[in-house]
């Protein structure tokens, strides 16, 4: 039995240790804003926070998130960051087919608060562990800079 | 970043084995990694070792009487572990570590028999060595064994502590650690005098563990040596990779804390030899970057490591610290890069995938310098061409 | 060229089950490949339903990939109902062939960049003439002259009286009135919605994690499995672990089929675990000794004859021999995978007597077809629940995964999601075609082009998908020519050909961007590789050949104006052009990029000019453009699945690469005004775009010409 606490919810899931944070927010929290794209630590569409930090879900043991905050993409908007990161991607009309998304936002508002005014290179070395298949990242680099001037 | 360890108390997934039992012992002698296949069913042989001098197999050691050891009486297998002399007189080859067997009890030797006579026969017909003249006649074996192989029992030393002793026994006997650290001699034996200081194996650089503070592990804490054995990584070391993450895997993280402390004791006594790569502190002042390495590090790496290899996804991502980090060869980085590394720890499986095809050798270069530059401080010089033969293993 | 047929208005009206409007009307498909049949009697492939509630809804027959179909659909109907946008939702229409097909394709079908283009002028149609149903009620209902009456936001309004009613209310007395005979459209002047940069209806959901892919979906009772097949195509199953996989904790069952394994656990974590531990062992059948390098070996010999001819004018091989400058070029596409970024999954519930299934798909009857197939029910007991699609560019055309799924779910009691690794989609796809074109052209003295010859070597997408599509008595495959015989050029002689090779280890499949993909980079280089023969500008040399066709010169004008081309750039950077005419739009392209002494390929900057004819959606448009765009040059850079004894060497997103964010140029559009043209496709245009200018703009940059893709993976650092 492990504890986690899921966007400021408490939750006990019974699982194995190794079970990654990930299928335990997907297929027993049923959360399915975090996605499966690769699950070697390549894509970062399993983005969510740890104490604050953007990890890769898919890679990170229940047994290691235990007793730390997480956060989610369900919960990101309640962050003065997420909602600015969410305001900025809808304004510039980021997402296509949408499947890269919720990693895309949890990692720049990630950014955004580490660094409130991040240069392109900022941008670049911060997100470039989020792959996005439809080439979103003209508009990603637009929106991070719309959502830090906001 | 301050790295808890929260997991590797959480779980450990065997039952602790009593330390004298048979599989604890053949645990502690490692005799699956040589003895098994990639993939294949343990303990049935055929893993490939390219040696100098040619590549042989390992042969199946489960009991089938034809293809397996089931045809071995008592004494043959106490002279093939201390002697090097198998079923029917043939010499093994010293890729088997007999010459530190040769220290093993004859009642460790035989409850190891125990055990693996208790597991299912598997019928598993060697695969043929290849190995070039000389060294295909194994009666040659007869002169190296004369001058390499010291043939008598570990000896229990009065003047030191119990654990010392136990710990010199799990240590020569059965970890038979010397085996990779210790550099070798022009006739593959093991160099005297030079015990323990490092030794390149298979491609890896296995590191100096003598107690040399500068290119040894005198500078590590023993909680950290310990941690180390028993779950692959400790704080400010970072993570055991290729020969050394299959040791962690397949013996040491079964081992008995009693037992661990107790190789770190002797360990400690080691006589320190200044050899190979110096260790690198966990946190230390960049050196300067190649930019290809830097694009290549933020897309590919830092997803796991961070951008100051301090780790985000688990203790076991923590690279600070690393001796590998420190290595101005990139010996043992260019095998990671090439071929990847995977463990089996206390709170799960760990891995790091290989890169290939899609990388080019320059980037991997690239990428090799920058984490040598930006986590070690040094200037390491790996070259395409290094990445490239080592692709090709 | 290829043109949308002109067609005579069809529509069909009527009450809606539970009252209110419901209009019928074919959205015409198009398809390059097939003669366009005259479908009598009507069949509506899309509905518009106008209920008493005030709920507007478009049931879309085409899939929502990503391209913002949706949105722009329903910005059509919306522009001449007289509704905000915000006031309609758009439905995905179950599977149903003789409602939804897309009468050229002959099935329900998303692909070929035609959504848009389809529902041009119905879906105008259907909006107008639903308005004037509804005005129509109202004025009877007010006794008065529908030509006093106006509609605006969904109410219909009598000024004279101050009378208004809205749509809702209206619905169901218009669902008894003839459908009007004549329906005059806006004038693109008086647009109030197309045209403008409207905001996507499918966002919001995919900005807060709560819209739902396929790969999300949650069913009472579901379990969820993890599949291994053979690693080499037409191998079997030998042996598994079973007892080792059973023994995982969370682990439920291990379906084994002949060629793949399935273990089937409480979540994901399970299934991995137990497939893992299962460790299948294969045996790898016929196509064990498969390789790339055999592959290209046997595509080279088979391009040495002639090919199927797909167009021939003039007397090309004799115009070529006797001029005193000529290219002869290999131009080399590898195998591609899709990898989009939603892994594939099905989700399948088979009963006794029915079946659902739970996915994104881009063919909804195909789905249906193959798991009543396989489960032995019929089509109408199978429900198809379609979702939106984590990216497709092609995959989710095909149905294997879904037989696949089928086979398993068929020996279970329970519904189940079936989710496939990433490695397992990498090794596991049906890949875009290998092609080895070979290029011969013949310079006259001024440096005109006096003969082009273009064969194309590969295997055929066409003969497998779609038999139909094929022409010449089946012989030729026309998407492996498109672009090909039709250039924004006109060569006085000019032949091309077709030769098919078919590998049996490797099965093909549409990739987004299809024939123009291929051959844009192809004809694109080529004409490049020629300025230079002839030393001449490229884009002059482009301007010299071109038709007799304002659009083409127009773009490539704009662009070499936005690109700044001609201005001096520093030492190892050069610029690209390409241009085409694919999908029904004009597009020009300048790429700028540079190349280190290490040989990496940097990219700065893309410059894109379009005209597709009238826009939609400028802001779509634009976001098709940059998305295409960086997915063809992810192409270009990287990628590329290769065997070896039999199996793809790739698998995962560190060996079968894509192009990330600090790799990405910026990416600048223009689009050209053109609204009375008719309208072109853009899903796909970009894509095709990217390759020959980037493959240009290296040439410029270090006099290095390379012919084969992908680039960015050594070549330029072999000697
Ligand atoms: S799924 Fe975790 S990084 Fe791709
Ligand atoms: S929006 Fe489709 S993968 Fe990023």
């Amino acid at each position: 039995m492990f504890e986690l606490t899921v966007n400021g919810t408490s939750r006990q899931v019974d699982v194995p240790a190794d079970m990654p944070v990930l299928w335990v927010l997907r297929d027993v929290l049923a959360m399915t804003g975090t996605k499966f794209g690769c699950g070697i630590a390549q894509c970062g569409a399993c983005t969510v926070h740890l104490d604050g930090n953007p990890v890769r879900s898919c890679l990170l043991t229940v047994g290691d998130a235990a007793g730390k905050q997480i956060t989610t993409i369900e919960g990101v908007g309640a962050t003065p960051e997420g909602a600015k990161i969410q305001k900025a991607w809808l304004d510039l009309e980021v997402m296509q087919c949408g499947y890269c998304q919720c990693g895309q936002i949890m990692s720049a508002t990630a950014l955004i608060k580490a660094k409130p005014t991040p240069t392109d290179t900022d941008i670049d070395e911060a997100m470039s562990g989020n792959i996005c298949r439809c080439g979103t990242y003209v508009r990603i680099r637009a929106a991070i800079h719309a959502a830090a001037a906001a | 970043m301050k790295i808890t360890f929260v997991a590797a108390a959480l779980v450990l997934a065997t039952p602790a084995l009593a330390a004298d039992s048979g599989e604890y012992l053949a645990r502690a002698a490692d005799c699956v990694a040589c003895h098994t296949a990639p993939g294949g069913t343990p303990y049935a042989g055929g893993r490939e070792f390219k040696l100098p001098f040619g590549t042989i197999y390992s042969p199946n050691i489960t009991p089938d009487p034809e293809t397996g050891v089931g045809a071995y009486t008592d004494a043959e297998w106490v002279a093939a572990l201390h002697d090097g002399i198998g079923h029917g007189g043939r010499h093994l080859f010293p890729a088997m570590p007999y010459n530190s067997y040769t220290l093993m009890s004859s009642q460790d030797a035989l409850a190891i028999k125990g055990y693996l006579f208790s597991l299912k026969p598997v019928h598993a017909p060697a695969t043929p060595d290849r190995l070039r003249f000389p060294f295909n006649q194994r009666w040659g074996m007869a002169f190296w064994n004369i001058l390499n192989n010291p043939r008598h029992r570990f000896e229990a030393d009065s003047t030191k502590s119990a654990d010392w002793n136990r710990g010199a026994y799990l240590v020569q006997a059965l970890g038979h650690c010397d085996q990779c650290h210790t550099p070798r001699n022009w006739m593959q034996g093991l160099k005297n005098g030079s015990a323990y200081s490092g030794a390149r194996q298979v491609g890896w650089l296995a590191y100096n563990i003598t107690s040399d503070p500068v290119h040894g592990i005198g500078g590590w804490k023993d909680q950290d040596l310990e941690h180390y054995l028993a779950t692959g990584t400790a704080p400010g070391h970072g993570p055991a990779s290729g020969p050394m993450a299959e040791v962690i895997t397949n013996s040491t993280r079964f081992m008995t804390p009693a037992d661990i402390h107790a190789m770190v004791v002797y360990l400690r006594s080691i006589p320190p030899v200044a050899a190979g790569p110096e260790v690198v502190a966990a946190s230390v002042a960049p050196a300067p970057v190649d930019p290809l390495g830097a694009s290549v590090f933020a897309a590919a790496c830092q997803g796991c490591h961070l951008p100051t290899g301090s780790g985000r996804q688990s203790a076991w991502a923590a690279l600070g610290g690393d001796h590998a980090v420190g290595d101005p060869n990139g010996t043992n980085m260019v095998q990671i890069l090439a071929h990847g590394s995977d463990m089996q720890t206390p709170s799960g499986y760990v891995f790091m995938h290989a890169f290939t095809g899609a990388f080019t050798d320059a980037e991997l270069a690239a990428v090799a310098n920058y984490v040598t530059a930006q986590l070690g401080g040094r200037q390491s010089q790996v070259t395409p061409e290094k990445i490239a033969a080592a692709r090709a293993e | 060229m290829t043109h949308m047929p002109s067609r005579r208005l069809f529509l069909q009206a009527g009450l809606a089950a539970g009252g209110g409007l419901l209009i019928g009307l074919r959205l015409p498909g198009h398809n390059r490949a097939l003669a366009a049949p005259e479908v009598e009697p009507f069949a509506p492939n899309a509905f518009i339903r106008v209920a008493p509630d005030e709920t507007i809804t478009l049931i879309m027959s085409h899939t929502e990939v990503g391209q913002g179909v949706y949105t722009s659909a329903c910005m059509l109907i919306a522009e001449e109902l007289e509704v905000g946008l915000d006031q309609i939702t758009a439905e995905h229409a179950p599977p149903n062939n003789a409602l939804y097909a897309d009468p050229f394709l002959g099935e329900q079908a998303t692909g070929g960049s035609t959504s848009t283009r389809a529902g041009w002028k119905p879906l105008r149609q259907a909006g107008a003439a639903a308005r004037i149903m509804l005005v129509q009620a109202a004025a009877e209902k007010w006794h008065v002259d529908p030509a006093t009456c106006t509609a605006e936001h969904g109410v219909v309004h009598h000024t004279p009286s101050g009378r208004s009613l809205s749509y809702g209310k209206l619905a169901s007395a218009a669902g008894l009135l003839p459908v009007p005979k004549d329906v005059t459209l806006k004038p693109a002047s008086a647009f109030k919605l197309i045209g403008t940069p409207a905001k996507r209806i499918d966002t919001p959901a995919k900005v807060n994690g709560s819209l739902r892919f396929g790969i999300d979906v949650q069913v009472p009772g579901m379990k969820i499995g993890t599949v291994a097949a053979s690693p080499v195509l037409g191998g079997k199953l030998i042996s598994i672990d079973e007892a080792a996989a059973r023994a995982i904790l969370g682990v439920r069952d291990v379906v084994k089929l002949d060629n793949a394994v399935a273990v089937i656990g409480d979540h994901m974590w399970a299934a991995i675990c137990g497939l893992k531990a299962a460790a299948p062992k294969w045996d790898d059948g016929p196509n064990a000794g498969l390789s790339s390098a055999s592959i290209v070996q046997s595509l080279a010999a088979a391009s040495d004859a002639d090919g199927v001819e797909a167009h021939a004018s003039g007397n090309a091989k004799a115009a070529i021999a006797s001029v005193t400058k000529r290219l002869d070029a290999v131009y080399q596409l590898p195998f591609l995978s899709h990898a989009p970024m939603e892994p594939i999954n099905t989700t399948l519930h088979v009963r006794p007597d029915g079946a659902d299934v739970w996915l994104g798909t881009q063919v909804p009857p195909r789905t249906q077809a193959v798991v009543a197939r396989i489960t032995g029910l019929r089509p109408d007991q199978v429900t198809v629940h379609n979702h939106y699609m984590g990216g497709a560019f092609g995959r989710r055309l095909d149905v294997d995964s879904v037989e696949q799924a089928a086979r398993i779910a068929k020996n279970l009691a329970y519904p189940v999601k079936l989710i496939w690794s990433r490695e397992e989609d990498i090794q596991h796809d049906f890949y875009r075609p290998y092609y080895y074109d070979k290029v011969s052209a013949g310079l006259d003295v001024n440096g005109k082009i006096v003969g082009w010859l273009h064969r194309t070597t590969c295997s055929s997408v066409m003969a497998r998908w779609l038999p139909a599509g094929m022409q010449k008595g089946g012989k030729l495959d026309p998407d492996t020519v498109e672009c090909a015989v039709e250039t924004p050029y006109e060569f006085p002689a000019q032949l091309n050909q077709f030769v098919q090779v078919e590998n049996p280890g490797v099965i093909v499949a549409w990739w987004r961007g299809v024939g123009p993909t291929h051959n844009v980079f192809v004809v694109e280089s080529a004409m490049d590789e020629l300025a230079a023969l002839a030393g001449v500008d490229p884009i002059e040399f482009r301007r010299r050949h071109l038709g007799k066709d304002p659009r083409a010169r127009a773009v490539l004008d704009l662009v070499a104006e936005k690109s700044g081309w001609g201005q001096p750039l520093p030492k190892g950077t050069g610029r690209g052009v390409g241009l085409q005419i694919a999908f029904g739009s004009w597009l020009a392209t300048v790429v700028e990029a540079s190349v280190s002494e290490r040989g990496e390929i940097l990219l700065h900057n893309v410059y894109v000019v379009a005209d597709v004819g009238p826009v939609v959606n400028p802001d779509t448009l634009a976001a098709q453009l940059e998305g295409g765009m960086i997915f063809g040059l992810s192409m270009a850079m990287y990628s590329e699945i290769t065997h070896f004894k039999g199996r793809v060497e790739q698998s995962n997103f560190h060996d079968y690469r894509a192009l990330r964010i600090n790799e990405a140029p910026k990416v600048h559009v223009h689009i050209v005004n053109n609204p009375n043209a008719p309208i072109g496709g853009v899903g796909e245009a970009g894509t095709a775009a990217a390759s020959a200018p980037l493959a240009n703009a290296i040439f410029a940059a270090t006099g290095r010409r390379l012919r084969r893709i992908p680039f960015a993976t050594g070549q330029l650092s072999q000697a």
